[in-house]
């Protein structure tokens, strides 16, 4: 499959990633290798096949809604500089 | 015999009878490590070393950098963590601490959050194979594994997504286990893909990994796929006894791209298990060839969704913008390296609209194919028996620029992380150059116990779990 810089700009944007322009140029040419290998998955017959999203039959769980120990807004708090009183802070939203 | 180059096994019993204290052992490992890492490079921020007070009153272990520590320092190896100190232990840290083992100050160089089979991807700089300085150590888990078997540590945690315990065991001719999929509790492990990660020893030898994999085996209600059954004791497991256990060689993996020493090396530990009485016999899977696409479409998918969190709000690296969503875009673009951009885009695209059912719904049919490959097998043998990896160690920077071929080196990991078994690799031989070879044994779900047997029988009449790289 081709893949153009332009779409590698447009998946950069859906992950939120700025890219300089000559990273999009390499990553295009790397990734198209990578989706040109991947191809071969195309000749599989998957017709019947159910897929598997996790390899264990699992279920929910569910417990009691019972308050349990947390972290507190000192350590939720502790790992950035950025904060006012008991928020994070980021850029302004709206004007 | 120095304290550092013993098993756990040996030092807890001399800790026991008072031959040996922790803290005699700790400082061993920092004399170790001052005068070797320099060249190793198995641990990352040294500088913890000195300023973090370690209580001494225990065993100590190695931690993946990807293994959440209470206050000491966690970052995947990338940038984008930089600086970060979990406020809570990941439950295999808190599951050691309460049998006393020690968590050793320092965490051990991966690939960025796991991503890469050769450590090379890490922020810190590449580690080195301790039994060829040039060469890389395996990945992602390469620094645990050098450490070990340069005997900068007793014993260490890696995790598995592809092959990244395995793999640099292999490498590094020292012994790795993942476990069966939900042996294991994630919860404080940093996600890489969360239907495939597993945690799991890196030690150096069978009687550590199975004394290791009883403290951090378990259910853990904060982890919700891991699976409420009961643990053995597997170190009841280490009989020595290989006496009609029926193994299976792959058919598919002995074909063109391995490497001609490592197929004679394997095949004549093959012929090793057959003296003690194991019955061989060739198998099929299949599937085989489309393992390498299926995982590298359903790891990049999970990890796109996973690595999202890293916006630079509540912890790590955050680039200064005037708005937020620039402030987002250039975090992520100065935070992650290249193989962590790479799989995000690629995840993205796969997920991503028109693409979703050609990629990764077309790879979830096709892992369930190699799923059942592997039940297929299992009905007529015990374990599978195949090389860890197509290849001893590369050198540094050899594939760094081709990820297409640095996927490859996977190629026999892949398989049992798509089909959620257990799998080990143990030293099994050295090439004419001196680079370990690996021997991988896997069984079926919640088997760790056939697979222990088996690969310790082995290791009982082989000198290979011996041998150490001179530094």
């Amino acid at each position: 499959m081709a893949l153009d810089k332009k779409t590698v700009e447009y998946v950069a944007n859906l992950a939120r990633i700025e890219l300089k322009p000559e990273e999009s140029l390499k990553l295009a040419s790397q990734l198209e290798d990578i989706l040109s290998f991947i191809d071969r998955l195309s000749k599989l017959d998957t017709d019947n096949v159910k897929p598997t999203n996790h390899i264990l039959p699992i279920h929910n769980v569910l417990r009691e809604d019972q308050p349990e120990p947390s972290l507190t807004v000192e350590q939720v708090l502790g790992n950035t500089a950025h904060k006012k009183g008991s928020f994070f802070t980021v850029p302004k939203i709206i004007e | 015999m120095e304290l550092n180059t013993l098993t756990a096994v040996e030092l807890l019993k001399m800790i026991k009878s008072k031959e040996a204290t922790a803290a005699s052992i700790c400082e061993r490992l920092k004399k170790r490590i001052s005068e070797v890492d320099g060249r190793v490079s198995a641990y990352v921020r040294s500088e913890d070393l000195s300023g973090a007070g370690h209580d001494s009153v225990s065993l100590p272990i190695a931690l993946k950098d990807n293994i959440c520590t209470e206050g000491l320092n966690t970052q995947c190896c990338s940038k984008i963590l930089e600086g970060f100190r979990p406020p809570y232990d990941a439950t295999v840290v808190a599951k050691l601490k309460k049998q006393a083992v020690g968590i050793f100050p320092l965490k051990t160089n991966m690939d960025e959050f796991a991503f890469g089979s050769s450590t090379e991807n890490s922020f810190f700089g590449p580690t080195h194979n301790p039994w060829d300085l040039e060469r890389v150590p395996g990945g992602s888990s390469g620094g645990s594994a050098a450490a070990v078997a340069a005997d900068e540590a007793i014993w260490a945690l890696g995790s598995d997504t592809g092959g990244s315990i395995r793999q640099p065991a292999s490498f590094c001719g020292v012994v790795g286990l993942k476990p069966t999929y939900g042996r294991v509790s994630r919860f404080g492990l940093i996600a890489f893909a969360s239907s495939l990660d597993q945690i799991g020893p890196i030690t150096k030898n069978v009687g550590d990994c199975a004394l290791l994999l009883n403290i951090i085996s378990g259910y853990d209600p904060k982890d919700s796929t891991s699976v409420n059954i009961d643990v053995p004791d597997y170190t009841k497991s280490l009989s020595g006894e290989a006496r009609g256990i029926k193994i299976g060689t792959p058919k598919e993996y002995f074909v063109e791209g391995m490497d001609e020493e490592v197929k004679d090396i394997i095949t004549e530990a093959i012929n090793k298990l057959k003296t003690l009485g194991a019955v061989s016999r060739e198998i099929s899977l299949p599937h085989t060839e489309y393992a390498v696409p299926v995982y590298y479409i359903i790891a990049t998918a999970e990890a796109s969704s996973n690595l999202a969190r890293f916006d630079g709000v509540q912890y790590g690296y955050r680039a200064e913008a005037n708005d937020l969503l620039q402030m987002y875009k250039l975090t992520r673009g100065q935070g992650f390296g290249q193989e962590a951009k790479r799989r995000i885009l690629l995840g993205t695209f796969a997920l991503s609209h028109g693409y979703f059912d050609a990629y990764y719904l077309r790879a979830q049919k096709a892992r369930t194919l190699i799923k059942e490959d592997f039940d297929r097998a299992f009905e007529e043998v015990d374990c599978i028996v195949a090389p860890t990896s197509p290849t001893p160690a590369f050198k540094i920077g050899e594939r760094a620029d081709n990820p297409l071929k640095m996927y490859l080196s996977d190629i026999y990991t892949i398989s049992v992380n798509l089909a959620g078994i257990p799998a080990i690799s143990i030293p099994c031989g050295f090439t004419k150059k001196g680079l370990p070879v690996g021997l991988q044994i896997m069984a079926k779900p919640f088997n760790e116990e056939m697979i222990l047997r088996l690969a310790h029988a082995y290791e009982q009449s082989t000198p290979w779990h011996t041998m150490k790289p001179k530094l």
